[in-house]
Parts: structure tokens; C-alpha cells; sequence
């Protein structure tokens, strides 16, 4: 399973979901699959997808918020993993992509194929921590998972892709993502 | 030299300034901001103040206006995510920063981030006061209304005494 397919199994049961994606490759990927006002990529500032994820989840309990993190990512950041179990949020989901690598920057291994970082969060106390390799199992995981209560973890292990972007740079500039997150948050500008 | 401001006043008048999320990693000069904070159960501590910054960030998309408390060696591992972050994105945060190392008397792991922070926040194009206890209200409303017409950080850099006696 690679990247896209990982996405794309996922996609069809998001809703009105925040979406926070990481920096990278990661969230090059996502903007080919899915867009909405509701998706935030970040372009900078790795491994704070999870903190950014939680900030909103603390600040709107009612809303569902969805982390799609990589591998680098989680280990670039992973006391944030101990600040979302300590706080628990229950509208706070968090998938992290695993290709061992960092893919953006020249595929350089990571330490993800010795540290199992499901086992970080379930370690952590996220209310559920998991791990799928096939598409398959992400199938038959996706349902369950993305309408379940948070905090809940999701380690999807994705084939390294080819060298090079997996999709076109976001076209929108940073300021307007956070105005149309904030939006769909229904928050004035 | 007026005596501290209580940590009381200080949040009544973040709150009535508009401030409404509070995170960060502690400092002992803001021990008692931050205790007020978790008095009144407001406080969400962080691990890293880059990860505190993060979390405001979400907390700003999310419709609040956030204080990050902090002390200046985290103004250190906190640049990335204000530069890529808060200020690439257009997103305010009131960033609450101790002085260590002031006047170049304080240890010596302060010594160098003390001497370099004042222009390290006009490097970063960050608007700050350090004010002292008896003008600190009122730079907190400046501090709101700088914000908000901004939508970039801003920074209260506290010194010693501002909330507590200074060491001996």
C-alpha cells in the first residue's frame, strides 16, 4: 500500500472533519485526494501537526479533529503524543503514515522499522493504538476507527513511493488556510 | 521601584483583554502567573514550547486568542515554529517570556539567550514590551490590540520582580 491508496481508502469516511496534515510529501498527497475548507497543510514547523490538532480538539470539543502525521513527524514531537493522552481529548484522532523514511527530503531512514511508535501512544495512554499493513486491513480498520472516540491512534505502514512529489505544492497561500479552517470552524475572519 | 504586579490582576486582565487559551512550560519568574492559571483551571501545560506554540495555533484556528508562557531558552526551540508557523500563517499568539539572563546577572546558561533576546524578537519582526510592574495592565491591552490588528505574535517579556521580589 502506498500512500495514495492509503488516503484515498480513508477519504471516503471523512466527513466534517478537521484535517491537519503534516508538512511534506504527506500533505502533498492528501491536497491530490481530498480538499476542503476544513483541511489545514502545514508547510513548516514539523512535527506540530499533533500539537495543532489538539489546540483545536482542547478549544472545540464538539468538533471532530483528524492528525494525519508521518513517522518523522511523530518522532520529531513525540511529548506532544503524552500531552494528547494526559488530556485525552475524545474529538481527537491521530493516523500516522509510516515509510520508515523521510521522504521529502531524499527518503533517509527514520527509526520507525526498530521503535513501534503505536506502542509510544498506547504506552502514553491514548485510548486506542493500532496498526495496519494492507490495504485490506486499513479497509476493514477505516470505519471503526474514524467514527470512534479519541484520543485513538492509527499506524498505517506505507510503501516508501518513488523519488520526487506526489502531487502539486498546495495553491493556497498560508494565510489563506487558516482563514478557510477557520471558517469551517465558524469562526469570523 | 513599584513593588510586583499581583498574578491576579495580571490574568484578570488578560482574560478582560481577550486572552482566552493559556499554555506553555513554566518559568520561575511567571510561578505565579501560572499557578493563578491552574487556579482557575485554564492552564494546559506543555512538554516543549514549540509544541505550547502549536497548540496555540490550533487553539487560534479553533476561534480563541492565546497566551504562551514561556521561559527565553525556550524563545530558543521556539523559532521555527514562529517563523513557519505563526508568522507565515497570519496567527497571533501573546507570547509571555521571562527575561533569564538580564543585565547579564543570572547563570551562566542564561547569560547568552538574555543578552541576544531583545534583538532576536526585532529580528523576528515580533512587536514586544518589557514593562515594568506598574505599566504591565496596560501593555496587555496593548498586547490584545496588537494582536488582533496584526494577526502575528507579539511578546510581554517579563524581567524580574514584574511578578514576584527579585532573587536576593
Amino acid at each position: 500500500m502506498n500512500q495514495h491508496e492509503a488516503l484515498a481508502i480513508l477519504a471516503p469516511h471523512l466527513r466534517d472533519e478537521i484535517c491537519i496534515h503534516a508538512n511534506g510529501f504527506l500533505s502533498r498527497a492528501a491536497f491530490a485526494v481530498r480538499d476542503g475548507e476544513g483541511c489545514f497543510y502545514m508547510i513548516g514547523s514539523m512535527g506540530l501537526a499533533s500539537s495543532i490538532g489538539l489546540g483545536i480538539a482542547l478549544a472545540r470539543p464538539e468538533r471532530r479533529v483528524v492528525v494525519f502525521d508521518g513517522d518523522g513527524n511523530v518522532l520529531m514531537n513525540l511529548g506532544t503524543l503524552a500531552t494528547v493522552a494526559a488530556r485525552a481529548p475524545r474529538n481527537l484522532l491521530h493516523v500516522c503514515f509510516d515509510n520508515r523514511a523521510h521522504a521529502s527530503t531524499g527518503a533517509q531512514p527514520t527509526i520507525s522499522d526498530r521503535v513501534r511508535l503505536e506502542e509510544i501512544a498506547r504506552a502514553a495512554g491514548y485510548r486506542s493504538a493500532a496498526r495496519v499493513e494492507t490495504a485490506e486491513a486499513l479497509r476493514a480498520t477505516a470505519p471503526a476507527f474514524l467514527a470512534g472516540d479519541g484520543p485513538a491512534f492509527l499506524l498505517v505502514r506505507i510503501a516508501l513511493g518513488p523519488p520526487g512529489p506526489p502531487g502539486p505544492r498546495i495553491p493556497y497561500t498560508p494565510p489563506e488556510m487558516t482563514a478557510r479552517v477557520r471558517r469551517a470552524l465558524g469562526v469570523e475572519a | 521601584m513599584p513593588g510586583p504586579c499581583p498574578a491576579d490582576l495580571f490574568v484578570d486582565a488578560l482574560r478582560a483583554a481577550g486572552f482566552d487559551f493559556f499554555t506553555g512550560v513554566p518559568c520561575s519568574l511567571v510561578k505565579r502567573v501560572i499557578a493563578e492559571l491552574e487556579r482557575r483551571g485554564i492552564y494546559h501545560g506543555e512538554t516543549r514550547e514549540d509544541a505550547a506554540l502549536g497548540v496555540a495555533a490550533g487553539a487560534y484556528l479553533a476561534g480563541k486568542l492565546p497566551v504562551v508562557v514561556m521561559q527565553n531558552s525556550g524563545l530558543g526551540v521556539s523559532l521555527n515554529a514562529l517563523g513557519s508557523l505563526h508568522l507565515s500563517y497570519g496567527m497571533p499568539v501573546l507570547v509571555l517570556v521571562t527575561w533569564r539572563g538580564f543585565e547579564g546577572r543570572d547563570a551562566p546558561e542564561h547569560l547568552t539567550m538574555g543578552a541576544v533576546m531583545p534583538r532576536l524578537l526585532d529580528l523576528f519582526g515580533i512587536p514586544w514590551r518589557a514593562p515594568d510592574p506598574d505599566a504591565v495592565l496596560d501593555d496587555v491591552g496593548w498586547a490584545a490590540r496588537t494582536a488582533r490588528a496584526t494577526r502575528m505574535p507579539v511578546a510581554l517579556v517579563v524581567k524580574p520582580g514584574l511578578f514576584d521580589e527579585p532573587h536576593a
